[in-house]
């Protein structure tokens, strides 16, 4: 035991582990570079400290509503802002690809599901509806690749004139 | 604890009859609420296969336009050769290769290539075919697509799915009939005047006809249709009373590229 050392690896015998002594190198340029990391890596939240963001207030107040005299979606408030895309899919599906037009809703009311016409027809403020929340939350669906929001229509109408 | 054989079966026979008389019953007591939320349209046509006779001892140069201007202008079809904004102007070659189109014409050579020969009846030889996706009833384009954003409906029609197109062409270099355009850059600088009511296509998808699947669900016959003055005719062919059917049985009709085995679904009369 004595003439093979006390402490064995692959290599061999050894008389006593071998250390590595712990050292930092290049102590200086990684902290600097560990803290401007940091920094920019943190830099949204120094930015916005202290700013309140409003609440996104998605706004009902297009033509098509303000003259309805019930005012309702196709099923609750309470289902649509919880489910919207939910619902949208299925329409999606059943329409492109059942060929099932027609959506009967919680209460019985028929709807012809077509996010450009049903959807739209009411919620003709893209901006100020469906951009409100996802522009908030930071999602981008990708419905408006295709499907036309009827506001940008009006804004290039305008800058026509 | 222990259950005898009569209480087994007494028990699994309830329970079977209670399984298969529950829809009934809810029928009875809610109806219509057990049925899934979705329907056709009610006053939508229906058939159990859908074709086109293209009579073209009808069209002419100016039905054919007016044909294709209806298809284009309601499925906000771009027309690459006319931007909105002279700055997306495209090369003249970039305008060919570039080109969307769900209906265009072609001569006799090109829609019915082997066809032709040396001695082709000038007036055939000349007469610029309307041309639009056959709807195969084995469709190549739907057997390569990876993603089926293609498929064939049950009324034969074939139809695209834009929200699961991947871009990726195969069902373009499949078709034979060359019905199907990629869409190289973003389609709407080169609407003229966009229908809201239909969607347009984005960047990277590709796009064809669909025989008008949304008329079709609202009771209306297709677009070109409407249109042609009688030169195209659109029923359902199973039907043996039928339109289509009736004018097939009185003419000779030609298909493109039949021997291609993909069937075609639209027929040409001379």
């Amino acid at each position: 035991m004595a003439e093979h050392g006390n402490y064995k690896n692959e290599f061999g015998w050894f008389a006593d582990k071998p250390t590595v002594k712990a050292r930092f190198y290049n102590a200086k340029a990684v902290i600097v570079g560990l803290t401007i990391f940091l920094v920019l890596v943190t830099l949204p939240l120094w930015k916005n400290l202290g700013k309140v963001i409003p609440a996104p207030d998605p706004k009902l107040d297009t033509p098509t509503i303000t003259a309805m005299k019930d005012k309702k979606c196709v099923e609750s408030k309470e289902f649509m802002k919880a489910n919207h895309m939910l619902l949208l899919v299925d329409w999606r599906e059943e329409v492109v690809r059942t060929g099932n037009r027609e959506y009967t809703a919680t209460d019985g009311q028929k709807y012809n599901a077509s996010l450009s016409n049903t959807c739209m027809e009411c919620h003709s403020n893209y901006s100020q509806f469906c951009n409100s929340c996802h522009g908030y939350v930071g999602v981008v669906p990708n419905c408006w690749g295709c499907h036309l929001d009827r506001e940008k229509k009006k804004l290039a109408k305008a800058e026509g004139k | 604890m222990g259950m005898n054989r009569r209480e087994f079966f007494r028990i699994a026979g309830l329970s079977t009859l209670m399984g298969l008389g529950a829809k009934s019953a809810l029928e009875l007591v809610f109806p219509g609420q057990v049925e899934a939320q979705y329907a056709p349209n009610a006053k939508g046509l229906v058939a159990k296969r859908w074709a086109m006779v293209v009579d073209m001892r009808k069209v002419n140069d100016k039905i054919a336009q007016a044909c294709i201007e209806a298809c284009h202008s309601i499925h906000n079809v771009p027309d690459m050769g006319a931007p909105l904004d002279p700055k997306d102007q495209l090369d003249p070659e970039l305008k060919i290769r570039r080109e969307v189109k769900w209906m265009w014409t072609d001569h006799y050579h090109n829609a019915f290539p082997g066809e032709e020969h040396d001695y082709t009846e000038e007036k055939v030889k000349h007469l610029n075919f309307l041309v639009l996706c056959n709807h195969c009833e084995n469709p190549p384009c739907v057997r390569v697509c990876p993603t089926k954003a293609t498929f064939r409906r049950p009324d034969g029609i074939v139809m695209m799915d834009m929200h699961r197109c991947i871009g990726c062409r195969f069902c373009m270099a499949g078709c034979p009939f060359g019905a199907r355009s990629f869409n190289w850059r973003d389609p709407r600088p080169y609407i003229k005047k966009i229908n809201e009511s239909y969607p347009t296509r984005e960047i990277g998808v590709v796009e064809k006809c669909t025989f008008c699947t949304e008329r079709l669900d609202q009771g209306l016959m297709p677009a070109c249709v409407e249109v042609s003055k009688g030169a195209l005719t659109f029923g359902d062919i199973s039907d043996p009373k039928s339109k289509v059917r009736e004018i097939l049985k009185t003419n000779f009709s030609l298909r493109r590229k039949q021997h291609l085995g993909t069937n075609p679904q639209v027929y040409y009369i001379v």
